[in-house]
């Protein structure tokens, strides 16, 4: 029995390692200017809102909280207990380590809804732009989170900056989905009469159908949310600073306490950011369709039972 | 343009989906019908040489059952669907040959549509809906909303104008519907199936409104609907589709008297109602109600409060005993005698399950509203003669 049959023979080979470094060189070499200017306009970027977030006195923090999940969760025991959990975090010591997850995550998602609003909007009205978006979509989230790491680091190297860019990538599917997704089951016949009282594409878009799909639009907004703050933390392997570099620390020195702590610290964050996002579009969602908004009640009466 | 002049023509109208049209054409000119067509060809026939006149200020209903082709007409009136081939003419212009501005900008001014569904957006209230048509013409805010607050008045909406959709009745979002549909003022309102979505009795109150809103502002009206008796009772003229074919084209009296085939015979068998509406559905409660112990001075407190001069009387148990009319209460209380011995006790009273058929002749004559009494006696409600009326129209 000849041997390849069972093993893979070695004499095929198929060099695309080499081919893909030499790519990355020459990108790396000739396109040096492009990136330098990615990497300077998006670390003003990111120090300026970092700035912005770590100017916000810790207890101005705890009280917007309150204050928000009061409004829209209407619950005080609700708004109690995500002030405490987050002044525990100040209290673990991490809160400039909070702060700065804050800020990455902040921008990642303002340049994801930059990115993906738009390409939304985009394939939900033209077919064409769909077929070649879809598929692209579908790879993005089979891609495991990893990968993202390898091109930001071989084009930007280390560092936040190129956290931010990984993570806007991978924090991108679900906002032009759920934008797509959200325009095209806006009511056919709500579409069909703004057509019939003389509705031009673009006041269309902006007075029908944006408005109806605003919910499902949120809800992307919540997913990019959620899932940028998991790639940030994964991203502290590609250097970010923030709650994940302590996780990251902690495993390197076997310090478990230290890696708790800075995880409870990433779970409450999460906690807090996904119910004040998901409270404002459920919100939305109930005001615009009724049906709809007694399925939300059922939902929120089961929260309450479940906090009880 | 006058009332009578034609507004809209509509000549030799075809609409097929598919994707061999052309063949799907020469199959229809040989004569072949909907069924043959899609089986040789596999293009759907949804209007096949569809030709009618709408004249100004008229009510002109098309009808059919779904399937008909119907919806697909009044959608190639204002270009939501695009004709395969036909012409239509509106105000002496040629809707086929107008370019995309000047498309929007008939749907503007020209033609305002009404939905089965309503249409309406969830996300703005009652007002911001109705001046929609003025919002994307550009009309300054002011002027559009002082022009809508009128139409939403004229539709008895008044009040409601910063109330959110979702919070009206079916009947009301298809009144904000209509105002929309009325603020354009356009040349000429598409109703599609308008009235489909809603229960009878809020039915028969918009098809009346529609009437004397369409009096009231000489609007024409191409209406589509399923109902038989909506089309009788609306229509100025009428034509029955079929299979995307009109089979006939005139008015009610032509039609009942005169029709062309089985399937209109059919059609319009299906409409008188008379023996299908019991005395429940048309009744109403009566607004003046008195017990029999009360005195003359209770009676005619109630008769003055409602301002009709005569009120029901029933016992402690609800059980209709007869009709006080204005003058006896007076007499009793001049007499200052129990108004019992001057109750009319044989006035009229029907079952609520008695057919419209056998209380018409009661209705002919009879002096109060009839009174609805179930088995035991007790007086559910009445029925007017205008009520027992306008259930056959």
């Amino acid at each position: 029995m000849p041997e390849w049959i069972m093993h893979f023979p070695e004499s095929i080979y198929l060099n695309i390692k080499d081919a893909v470094d030499r790519f990355v060189l020459y990108i790396t070499v000739h396109w040096d200017g492009f990136f330098d200017a990615i990497t300077t306009g998006l670390r003003s970027f990111l120090l300026y809102i970092n700035k912005f977030v770590s100017h916000i006195p810790w207890w101005l923090l705890i009280a917007i909280v309150f204050v928000l999940t009061l409004k829209i969760c209407k619950k005080v025991t609700k708004a109690v207990l995500y002030s405490l959990m987050l002044f525990v975090i100040g209290a673990m010591g991490l809160w400039s380590y909070m702060n700065m997850t804050i800020a990455i995550v902040l921008t990642s998602v303002v340049l994801s809804l930059l990115i993906g609003f738009p390409i939304g909007v985009l394939i939900s009205a033209s077919k064409h732009a769909d077929s070649v978006v879809k598929p692209i979509l579908d790879m993005m989230q089979t891609m495991p989170a990893f990968v993202y790491l390898i091109p930001a680091v071989m084009l930007l190297g280390l560092g936040n900056v190129p956290a931010v860019i990984a993570t806007t990538i991978y924090a991108l599917p679900p906002i032009i989905r759920l934008t797509n997704h959200g325009i095209k089951q806006v009511d056919a016949e709500v579409v069909e009469a703004a057509e019939a009282f003389g509705s031009t594409k673009w006041q269309m878009l902006i007075k029908v159908q944006i408005p109806q799909a605003l919910p499902t639009i949120m809800a992307g907004l919540n997913q990019t949310i959620m899932m940028a703050l998991s790639m940030v933390v994964t991203c502290s392997m590609i250097g970010a600073s923030g709650l994940g570099s302590e996780v990251i620390i902690a495993i390197n020195r076997l310090e478990i306490g230290r890696g708790f702590s800075a995880g409870i610290s990433v779970v409450i964050l999460a906690v807090i950011l996904d119910r004040i996002t998901q409270g404002i579009y459920k919100q939305k969602d109930g005001e615009t369709d009724g049906k709809r908004r007694s399925h939300f009640k059922s939902r929120k009466s089961g929260q309450a039972l479940r906090f009880k | 343009m006058e009332n009578g002049e034609v507004i809209l023509k509509v000549e030799n109208l075809v609409k097929l989906y598919g994707l061999n049209k052309q063949s799907a054409r020469e199959l229809l000119k040989k004569g072949a019908d909907k069924k043959e067509v899609l089986r040789q060809t596999g293009v759907t026939v949804a209007v096949n040489n569809v030709s009618f006149d709408v004249k100004k200020g008229e009510i002109f209903v098309l009808i059919g059952l779904s399937g008909s082709g119907k919806s697909t007409v009044i959608r190639c009136v204002n270009m939501l669907q695009q004709p395969t081939s036909g012409k239509i003419t509106f105000e002496n212009q040629n809707i086929g040959s107008l370019s995309k501005s000047e498309l929007i900008d008939f749907r503007r001014t020209k033609a305002s549509m009404v939905f089965q569904n309503f249409g309406l957006m969830s996300h703005r209230n009652v007002l911001s809906n109705v001046a929609y048509g003025l919002e994307v013409r550009g009309v300054k805010k002011e002027e559009r909303e002082k022009k809508a607050m009128e139409i939403i008045a004229m539709v008895g909406l008044d009040g409601w104008e910063n109330k959110s959709i979702l919070s009206l009745s079916g009947g009301m979002r298809q009144r904000v519907g209509i105002a929309r549909a009325l603020t354009n003022d356009p040349g000429m309102l598409l109703m599609d199936e308008p009235f489909s979505a809603l229960d009878p009795l809020v039915r028969r109150d918009m098809q009346f409104e529609l009437l004397s809103i369409q009096r009231k502002m000489n609007k024409t009206i191409l209406f589509i609907t399923h109902d038989i008796d909506e089309a009788f009772k609306l229509g100025d003229r009428i034509a029955i589709m079929r299979d995307g074919m009109i089979i006939q084209n005139g008015t009610a009296e032509e039609m009942a008297s005169n029709p062309a085939d089985d399937y209109v015979r059919d059609f319009i068998d299906s409409a008188d109602k008379s023996h299908v509406l019991c005395a429940k559905n048309i009744m109403i409660t009566p607004t003046s109600l008195i017990h029999t112990r009360d005195g003359a001075g209770n009676a005619l407190n109630a008769m003055k409060k409602t301002g009709f001069s005569s009120t029901y009387v029933i016992d402690e148990k609800m059980r209709f005993v007869g009709v006080l009319t204005l003058e006896d209460a007076m007499k009793a209380r001049a007499e200052n005698l129990p108004i019992d011995s001057f109750i009319i006790k044989d006035a009229d009273r029907v079952a609520p399950d008695a057919v419209v058929a056998d209380i018409m002749p009661l209705a002919a004559h009879t002096r109060f509203p009839i009174a609805v009494v179930d088995e035991e006696g007790r007086l559910k409600g009445i029925v007017s003669k205008a009520a027992v009326l306008s259930s056959l129209s």
